[in-house]
């Protein structure tokens, strides 16, 4: 096929465009909502430029400060301390490992709870949802503030404020789950003269089971990020002593605790990603809104 | 009759082998949960968690929270209402604040996610260095937590939303930064040749072949972000880097109880009404399927 351009010229181009505008460019109606919605992007970006203060003066300032504190980081060192340091990472792990584990078991009724096919009535439902979302809604480190009020300085305050947030989001979680089995299964049994409870064992919780698991993991992996700024509240762990050494402009040590929580998050991840793959057959890390 | 024998045969052999699975499955399943209580108690050790401890500070929180709940009468509903939100026109401004810092600093890591993610791509990148480079600079951002990067900042930018709006920037853009990656992994190379053997350049390849592929995902997960974004600029204020967080941490610290209940309603508002905005928005881009 050969194409024929030599026909064109600008007089066929223009009786083209009378002839089918659309096909040249958008009809101007058709951009507005992509205009405007443009407009508003960059109408609020320059706002909060000038609202916040971003002057290139005072960020070039800033910029240099921050490059003499890394200055100040290296080399990173413990200064006797690595031990205490060490022993408040571990606190760290262990408390999202508790939390994890409490809000994983408080989760499940809550998920049952919240999920469309097993929960008849909508105002039980809608109940149950509600509260899980207040649950999560709030930051881990609110919870974190108030629990320290309430009980006290150190990890217990740390625990808690794991498990009021994460029940939350591993009922939603779990929620899905249950919503998405395939119902087949349970019909069968059903049919089979099973009791509620037998459906449930059989027909729902080996569906639902590898999934939760899965979650839990992830939620793990997600804690041992988040648990080290509890401490910066006073709610147990390294955060405590990060927060000191920043506040006190010790860089060093600062930095040292710092690549300590790289080191122990780098090997969690990879732990959990191996036991997680185990667990799913190899599918993908779930998403999650946290 | 010696097929029936050695069917039988057959048989006994299954059963055998069957019942050694399961004793073998079971005590692994023994093994496994004992190893787990036993990490289970080092941690609540380590964790210094117990049940005495826990049962103690349960009422606790009990009274805590009733005295955080102001009393609402019947009567006098809207005075009581109008006085538990008195602080209502400086709170709104204050999330308001709040939702922009989350905005401007989503807008900055996802342009530092946009510049970085194709060199951590392993189907794109153009040389070990700069991967190595962009895969690290994406692990440390994102495993720093934004409150101590905020931290930091406040110390070289000074009290207010820039060091927020910073320390949550740069915390975004290792996390969208993996993501945006992991999407380009995954991408049809076949524009991507087709452009390469026209003889476009590096930018021109990103430009025509990668980035049309990849983004209504990018828009996606920029969105979600932004979600998590506004939950993070609600905390930054707690060590002075803007949004509400200041005015939360001074009512817990102060002991305003009825601030405190009031404020966490509206910061819960805030966070729902912004997810519902945004999965809205989501769900229309790429599909109810896509994203879960």
């Amino acid at each position: 096929m050969t194409l024929r351009i030599s026909g064109i010229d600008a007089a066929a181009i223009a009786r083209a465009r009378a002839i089918s505008p659309g096909a040249f460019s958008q009809p101007l109606r058709e951009r507005i909502p992509a205009l405007a919605a443009g407009a508003l992007f960059v109408g609020l970006t320059v706002y909060c430029i000038v609202l916040f203060e971003m002057s290139p003066v005072r960020l070039w300032a800033g910029f240099g400060k921050l490059l003499e504190v890394v200055g100040h980081m290296f080399p990173p060192t413990a200064k006797g301390a690595a031990l205490d340091y060490a022993y408040a990472m571990l606190q760290t792990v262990a408390m999202a490992l508790i939390g994890t584990v409490i809000a994983a078991v408080l989760a499940v009724p809550l998920g049952f709870a919240c999920a469309r096919n097993m929960v008849p009535g909508w105002i039980v439902r809608f109940v149950f949802r509600r509260s899980s979302d207040v649950m999560r809604g709030v930051d881990q480190l609110v919870w974190a503030l108030i629990f320290v009020r309430a009980v006290g300085l150190g990890p217990l305050a740390g625990i808690l404020a794991i498990i009021i947030a994460d029940t939350g989001t591993l009922a939603k979680l779990y929620s899905e789950a249950i919503e998405n089995i395939d119902r087949k299964p349970v019909e069968g049994l059903r049919a089979s003269g099973a009791s509620p409870v037998q459906t449930m064992r059989f027909g729902v919780i080996p569906q639902v089971l590898p999934i939760m698991l899965s979650n839990i993991l992830y939620i793990f992996e997600s804690n041992t990020r988040s648990a080290t700024i509890l401490g910066i509240v006073g709610a147990g762990g390294i955060g405590f002593f990060l927060a000191d050494r920043i506040r006190t402009m010790l860089w060093e040590e600062a930095c040292f605790i710092m690549l300590m929580i790289l080191g122990t998050v780098y090997v969690i991840d990879w732990f959990s990603k191996r036991l997680r793959a185990k667990i799913t057959g190899g599918t993908d890390a779930p998403t999650v809104i946290h | 009759m010696s097929s029936t024998a050695t069917g039988l045969e057959a048989v006994r052999t299954f059963e055998t082998s069957w019942r050694a699975l399961q004793v073998r499955k079971r005590w692994l399943t023994l093994g496994y949960g004992l190893l787990f209580a036993a990490v289970f108690a080092a941690s609540a050790w380590v964790g210094e968690f117990n049940l005495v401890k826990l049962f103690q500070g349960l009422p606790r929180i009990h009274e805590y929270v009733a005295k955080t709940l102001p009393v609402l009468t019947l009567d006098n509903l809207w005075g009581d209402l109008s006085e538990w939100f008195y602080g209502l026109p400086k709170w709104l401004m204050l999330l308001w604040e709040t939702i922009l810092i989350a905005y401007i600093a989503t807008l900055l890591g996802t342009l530092g996610a946009l510049a970085l993610c194709f060199h951590a791509a392993r189907n794109l990148s153009r040389g070990g260095t700069s991967y190595w480079i962009a895969r690290r600079v994406f692990e440390v951002a994102r495993t720093i937590p934004e409150l101590v990067f905020a931290l930091v900042f406040v110390f070289a930018f000074g009290i207010g939303p820039l060091a927020g709006i910073l320390a949550i920037a740069i915390h975004s853009m290792g996390g969208s930064g993996k993501l945006f990656a992991e999407a380009v992994e995954n991408i049809d190379m076949k524009p991507v040749d087709g452009l390469r053997a026209t003889g476009a350049n590096w930018v021109q390849t990103i430009r025509f072949a990668v980035l049309p592929q990849v983004l209504p995902n990018f828009t996606s997960f920029s969105l979600w972000r932004f979600e998590i974004n506004v939950r993070s600029a609600s905390i930054i204020g707690f060590v002075g880097a803007g949004g509400i967080g200041q005015e939360f941490y001074t009512a817990i610290s102060r002991l305003y109880y009825e601030d405190i209940s009031a404020l966490i309603i509206l910061m819960v508002c805030t966070v729902i009404l912004i997810d519902m905005v945004c999965e809205r928005v989501r769900h229309r881009l790429i599909g109810k399927e896509g994203f879960a």
